[in-house]
């Protein structure tokens, strides 16, 4: 082919070739219809179908009020780790923008080590400090105070889980907030701003999208956690992921664990949905170096 | 903004200050004194200082020790956001999520100005810097250029009697630096409040000065208009720094009145002496400098050196040329169109009178910081 006639030539090759980069996509995406899509539809087909066809397993769902009870706190719970995970997160990852590069790294394996231990191994361990005679209690009581309830109640449940799903909140804040230019703290405080409202005008918004990321991230984790709650938490903390356990492994009942399965789902849809227009961030390149 | 009074800006005092990291000192006893309304230049080689005494002023970096006075009262340990300081960056330092017009209105909203007071300062302020148009932009949508006159309007917005520049020009290419160069000297002469300006081009400081503070590892060598650095530099290194120069170095001699270098078996003089023991070099300009080929016949009691046209450069207005001489050293020499011109690696004579050589300590610093 001639170098002088390229134009018609390409146009016809970029036709051909616009398809290549799927291509590249393509193993992913048969896995992902093999190990989502495929049982995914199987759980709707399922909630719809047995024992027979009809809708008479949402009917169930929605008829029974520990159900929803259920689904709320599923809801709540995660909305307490989502918190918690925002207000101990933050800090940390501003830290890790802040330090020279071994203290950094020292961080960031505090983030991920327990991140590599089993998640049974560390509710276990939770199990040990939380429990009425565990670590906590014992040093409360050896300073006078009065002993608190921690394992078998909500609050034991969120700060196992906010421990376990921290690192989803923390990795995304950090990668946002390095971008932050530092140096526009600066201009604000030269402008007149003391450091609190510096940071209020300045540094928060542009760290805004980080804890929007993280948010997203942990409180659809936290939706179907089992084991955490399941270990940590009593009967008047169950969240909906036991619940389907117990309906699918225990009553054999597949068509109403589907059933609440697809609930769950639609509902999580549903919120973000709702809170998209507040995460969508105008200028999303704001900030960047 | 309105009503401006006569000689609002402040006068800054520097008194010894020095400021250590550990066992370097970034600055070493700078003394300065910066009239009310004047635009001083901060002018030096990256690391000589110039930003750390901006960054001092500012109230960003503290001092280890000595004196700072803004407006006749010590800031020494006051915060920066009380120091009501304006700061022009060389990054633009404009806040990304917030247009234009928010912008320049951050100051005043910190301030407690309302709302119509407001709207009026940020217009004034952003035609000030012809950026009117643009007040729902937001920072991303802009230039490099009008990013800097943005952040120029919200500096001088809450009207400060003192603007700090750190080479608000550095990253912008050649022709906007000096039309801006220009609109800065504008803004400069309307305003009336001190300019402090931090760059590293020694051309701009030039332009846009009325008094320049040569810097070098950390202590200030010269103060003095760009015309006093140009043709009376204190020392080697100013010399070196404001404009071309040609420097000598021989072997000297010096008598009661004058003073020789013997340069490669030639000699030069000048009727001049260097007090104290350093070894004298001189420092000549290129247009003090003139050129003839050996054949051609010298006016009585000029210096003459021989050497070889190793550049030519034709300019417009002349041709620069630049000359090896016999030690291997380069002298740069500009001469008018009219002159005759030589061509490269042609024998030529420098020519100079002894009376336009200045004559300076040797410095070594002058020739290792120099780029």
């Amino acid at each position: 082919m001639s170098a002088l006639e390229p134009t018609t030539l390409s146009a016809e090759r970029r036709a051909g070739w616009a398809w290549r980069p799927f291509a590249l996509t393509l193993p992913a995406l048969v896995l992902l219809a093999a190990v989502i899509g495929y049982p995914l539809i199987t759980i709707v087909l399922r909630s719809l179908s047995e024992p027979e066809w009809g809708v008479q397993n949402y009917a169930w769902f929605f008829g029974a009020p520990v159900n929803l009870a259920v689904l709320q706190r599923t809801f709540a719970i995660s909305a307490w780790v989502t918190l918690v995970c925002v207000v101990c997160a933050y800090p940390y990852a501003y830290l890790m923008t802040a330090v020279g590069p071994r203290v950094r790294l020292v961080l960031v394996l505090c983030v991920l080590i327990p991140f590599w231990v089993s998640g049974v191994v560390r509710t276990l361990s939770w199990v040990i400090l939380l429990q009425d005679s565990g670590v906590i209690n014992s040093l409360l009581r050896s300073a006078d105070f009065a002993g608190i309830r921690l394992i078998r109640t909500q609050t034991g449940v969120v700060i196992g889980m906010a421990q376990v799903l921290l690192p989803f909140m923390i990795l995304p804040l950090y990668s946002v907030m390095k971008g932050i230019d530092i140096r526009l703290v600066q201009a604000a405080r030269s402008l007149g701003a003391r450091p609190s409202r510096a940071f209020f005008t300045v540094y928060l918004p542009l760290s805004l999208p980080g804890v929007y990321a993280g948010a997203v991230i942990v409180f659809i984790l936290a939706l179907g956690f089992y084991i955490t709650p399941a270990l940590l938490g009593g009967p008047r903390s169950t969240m909906l992921s036991t619940l389907v356990q117990t309906q699918v492994l225990s009553l054999l009942q597949w068509g109403r664990g589907g059933a609440m399965g697809v609930v769950l789902l639609v509902t999580t849809f549903l919120l973000l949905a709702l809170a998209a227009p507040v995460m969508r961030s105008r200028h999303r390149e704001a900030g960047r170096r | 903004m309105n009503p401006r009074p006569e000689n609002r800006g402040a006068a800054i005092e520097l008194e010894t200050v020095s400021k250590a990291y550990g066992s370097f000192r970034a600055l070493d006893g700078v003394s300065l004194g910066i009239e009310p309304g004047e635009f001083m230049t901060l002018l030096g080689p990256s690391g000589s200082g110039k930003t750390t005494t901006l960054n001092v002023i500012a109230g960003f970096t503290d001092v280890t020790s000595g004196k700072l006075r803004v407006g006749g009262n010590s800031v020494v340990g006051v915060p920066a956001h009380k120091r009501n300081i304006g700061v022009v960056f060389q990054h633009y330092a404009l806040f990304p999520h917030m247009t234009v017009g928010r912008n320049v209105a951050y100051p005043l909203t910190l301030r407690g100005v309302d709302q119509a007071k407001r709207k009026a300062r940020v217009a004034e302020a952003l035609d000030m810097v012809k950026m009117g148009d643009f007040a729902h932009r937001y920072p991303s949508e802009l230039s490099g250029g009008q990013q800097q006159r943005v952040a120029l309007a919200r500096a001088i917005v809450f009207d400060p009697p003192l603007l700090l520049m750190d080479e608000p020009l550095g990253a912008l290419d050649k022709r906007l630096r000096e039309w801006l160069q220009l609109e800065i000297k504008r803004i400069h002469r309307e305003l009336g409040t001190t300019f402090v300006y931090v760059t590293h081009d020694q051309e701009e400081a030039l332009v846009l000065s009325d008094r320049i503070a040569v810097f070098n590892r950390g202590r200030i060598e010269q103060v003095g208009t760009g015309r006093q650095l140009y043709d009376e530099p204190a020392t080697l290194f100013v010399g070196r720094f404001i404009g071309d120069s040609t420097v000598l170095r021989g072997e000297a001699r010096s008598d009661g009145t004058s003073t020789a270098l013997g340069i490669a078996g030639e000699t030069v003089t000048a009727p001049r002496r260097l007090t104290g023991e350093a070894n004298p070099v001189m420092l000549l300009r290129p247009e003090k400098l003139s050129l003839r080929r050996p054949d051609q016949k010298a006016a009585a009691g000029a210096n003459r050196l021989s050497g070889t046209i190793a550049e030519a450069i034709y300019l417009g207005s002349g041709s620069k040329y630049e000359v090896k001489l016999g030690d291997g050293a380069m002298a740069i020499v500009r001469s008018p169109l009219t002159g005759e011109s030589f061509g490269l690696g042609e024998k030529v004579e420098l020519c100079f009178d002894g009376a336009d050589a200045k004559l300076l300590p040797d410095d070594s610093t002058a020739d290792t910081t120099l780029t």
